[in-house]
């Protein structure tokens, strides 16, 4: 019941901001549809918390530890995506960039947008799961080529056709993942329940799921952004509004990545072994290496953000395929602190290129004069997805690199050499943007202080100290997972 | 119809996507590509019917209906507005290299027999033979992506992949849960519409829907 109403407000939200999102208190809106998300996530939270998993809806939608925390991460982001976004975009109105019909798309896009990702999490039913992930490809496409301009066509033309056919080959993945487990399940809806297929995980044909995972990883990979099949991820992340920056990267990597674990997680149960694990690692490790060298030679900031995206969830990824409970508390704690910092950092951005004018590198000058709240939000965002401590990215990733040294000590040079680099890299290029002399092309403007504060608070609190009921969750979803 | 012969005429429509298949690889007209989906819709559909009657599943009879409606009538009525709105209907597309393009398709037929031996021994259904076809199928559908230059040859190679998938569907496993295959059909008919927008938008911002003039976003530019 609470999960229908969870859904429900974000498509309710979508038909109104279809109507009236041009008006001037549509952003008020949208902020409200998306609280109270939030509020009906962190609800089913703690009824999932006090009372256990749950399956409800026909046994269409399931909670367990792992997609909850995912949910209200989420909810949470997306409620403070929408907060920044209301200045941003009433700015980008008043430059002339965006027109009445081009705002009214993009209130209702987003939380459609929100609601494919949420229906893909909670879930029961891997062909369910990748109707959403369709839907919320499908829904943003349009928002990336929101301005109009040659690049920005471009952008999203390569988003729909990559991610479209990434998409379809997901498909046959679950089509495969079908024709095995319908031989133990019996054929309808409930073959393809994820409740169901672990439970018998054991007994589905390994040969199958072998060439299954083959499809899933390329499939929802292209998704995640790993390395080689990113190519779109920079250019979308770049083209599009920084708001659905923020959200694309802060969160539909996470639920790809999401999508990508729960299937290894049955083909490990059907083959007994981890070689979908060791395919993982290569991805994860590839991406990360390829992404920090091309961190160094960004020349448009929310590019070089999108790389660091892709660092991350490579990271995300290698720590999946490593396995142990180890590397997946540190995986899992990565999504979270991850989404948070850099949907914190893409704020920033995007005021930080408001303010200039532009987006290169070379042209942002100067921010912590010009304004306090942008500059140090960029600084200390950026010392925190570099994974300085006391930040909660230096415990996922120490985590994660004493999983490596434990059962895997070859790997972990090449692991080390990725994070050094991707330090240097950014380092380098933000110290420039942040310090020094204002120049004479910025002009400063009301800005959202809110979304920032609150995650770079959370992302620190993270990095100190874990509380007693994320712990819990997150060892929940070890458990889950192993 | 004894479940023989319906083997028989599954194997020959088989036969018959993937020789459509090959046709859209060619085709250098745009009406002549439409025309060749369009009937490859038909012999998906036609397929689809055959294998729900033998297996007596009445379900399946609502994905040949799906399948005859939106790949034999509206996305290519769809494609053909699009195609006559924009007048682009005279365009020659120049392919370089048919017979290579073909050779590669027959490697690519050949692998997915390859990849698909261990699960035809596996199989029991009458339709298993079936699912090395859907696998070339999807595989040539990816080539013709790679190969062709224009927005909307593009976009007709994907949703021969598309093809292929629906016909992995029936033949490994007779057809997805109703849920998951009415869910697939909406979100192609939404991507229907985003490429018909995006036509327009190529169109204004690009002067053309020739994709090679789409190449700026790259890196060390």
């Amino acid at each position: 019941m609470l999960i229908l109403v969870l859904l429900g407000i974000n498509l309710l939200a979508a038909a109104v901001l279809a109507v009236i999102g041009e008006k001037r208190y549509a952003p008020e809106v949208n902020i409200l549809g998306s609280a109270a998300t939030f509020v009906a996530s962190v609800f089913l939270a703690a009824d999932v918390y006090y009372n256990g998993r749950m399956i409800s809806g026909r046994e269409y939608f399931f909670v367990d530890e792992f997609n909850v925390y995912l949910a209200v991460l989420t909810a949470f982001v997306s409620m403070t995506t929408a907060v920044f976004s209301r200045p941003y975009m009433r700015h980008e109105q008043e430059r002339g960039r965006l027109g009445k019909v081009a705002m009214r798309f993009y209130h209702a896009m987003f939380q459609l947008f929100i609601f494919a990702m949420l229906m893909a999490l909670l879930t029961n039913n891997v062909g369910i799961l990748w109707i959403s992930m369709e839907l919320a490809t499908l829904s943003t496409v349009l928002l990336v080529s929101l301005y109009r301009t040659p690049s920005s066509v471009e952008a999203a033309w390569k988003y729909f056709i990559l991610c479209g056919v990434g998409i379809a080959l997901a498909l046959f993945g679950t089509v495969l993942l079908y024709f095995a487990a319908e031989k133990v399940l019996g054929e309808g809806s409930k073959a393809l329940q994820w409740t169901n297929l672990a439970a018998v995980s054991g007994s589905l044909e390994p040969t199958v799921l072998s060439l299954a995972f083959v499809f899933f990883m390329v499939g929802y990979g292209t998704k995640v952004g790993l390395v080689p099949l990113h190519n779109w991820l920079p250019d979308a992340h770049a083209e599009g509004p920084t708001p659905i920056s923020a959200v694309l990267s802060g969160l539909l990597l996470n639920i790809a990545l999401y999508a990508l674990v729960r299937c290894k997680t049955l083909v490990d149960g059907a083959t007994h072994g981890n070689r979908a694990g060791q395919i993982m690692m290569a991805f994860g490790l590839v991406s990360l290496l390829v992404s920090a060298f091309s961190l160094l030679r960004q020349k448009d900031i929310k590019r070089m953000f999108s790389y660091s995206s892709i660092e991350h969830m490579g990271i995300a990824t290698y720590a999946f395929g490593l396995g142990g409970s180890v590397a997946t508390f540190g995986a899992l704690l990565h999504m979270l602190v991850h989404s948070l910092t850099k949907s914190a950092i893409f704020f920033t951005v995007g005021h930080a290129s408001q303010m200039h004018g532009t987006q290169e590198i070379s042209r942002i000058r100067g921010l912590i004069k010009g304004n306090p709240l942008v500059g140090w939000g960029l600084m200390l965002g950026v010392a925190a997805i570099i994974g300085l401590p006391p930040f909660g990215l230096f415990t996922s990733e120490f985590l994660i690199l004493t999983a490596t040294m434990k059962s895997a000590p070859l790997l972990a040079p090449f692991f080390l050499l990725g994070l050094a680099i991707a330090f240097a890299a950014l380092l380098r290029k933000v110290m420039p943007m942040v310090f020094g002399a204002v120049p004479d092309y910025q002009h400063n403007q009301r800005v959202s202080h809110t979304p920032v504060i609150l995650h770079m608070i959370l992302v620190l609190v993270l990095g100190l100290y874990l509380p007693v009921f994320l712990s819990q969750w997150l060892h929940g979803a070890v458990r889950l997972l192993r | 119809m004894t479940a023989g012969l319906a083997v028989q005429i599954n194997s020959v429509l088989a036969a018959l996507i993937l020789l459509t298949s090959f046709g859209l690889l060619v085709q250098r007209r745009i009406y002549g590509m439409l025309r060749l989906f369009a009937w490859q819709g038909a012999f998906l559909s036609l397929s689809t019917a055959i294998v729900g009657y033998t297996a007596g599943l009445h379900h399946l009879y609502i994905s040949a209906a799906l399948t005859l409606a939106l790949k034999v009538f509206a996305l290519p009525y769809i494609l053909y507005v699009l195609i006559h709105r924009l007048e682009i209907k005279r365009d020659v597309e120049e392919l370089v290299n048919i017979p290579t393009t073909m050779l590669i398709g027959i490697a690519l037929v050949i692998f997915s027999y390859y990849l698909t031996a261990p699960i035809r021994e596996l199989s029991t259904l009458i339709t298993r033979s079936t699912l090395a076809v859907a696998l070339a199928t999807v595989m040539i559908g990816l080539l013709i992506m790679i190969t062709r230059r224009k927005a909307v040859t593009q976009i007709i190679g994907f949703l021969a992949l598309e093809n292929g998938l629906f016909f992995a569907a029936t033949s490994a496993t007779y057809g997805m849960p109703l849920v998951v295959e009415l869910g697939v059909a909406l979100d192609i008919l939404i991507a229907a519409f985003i490429f018909g927008i995006f036509f327009y938008h190529i169109r204004t911002s690009f002067d053309s829907l020739e994709l090679k003039d789409m190449e700026k976003l790259k890196e060390d530019e």
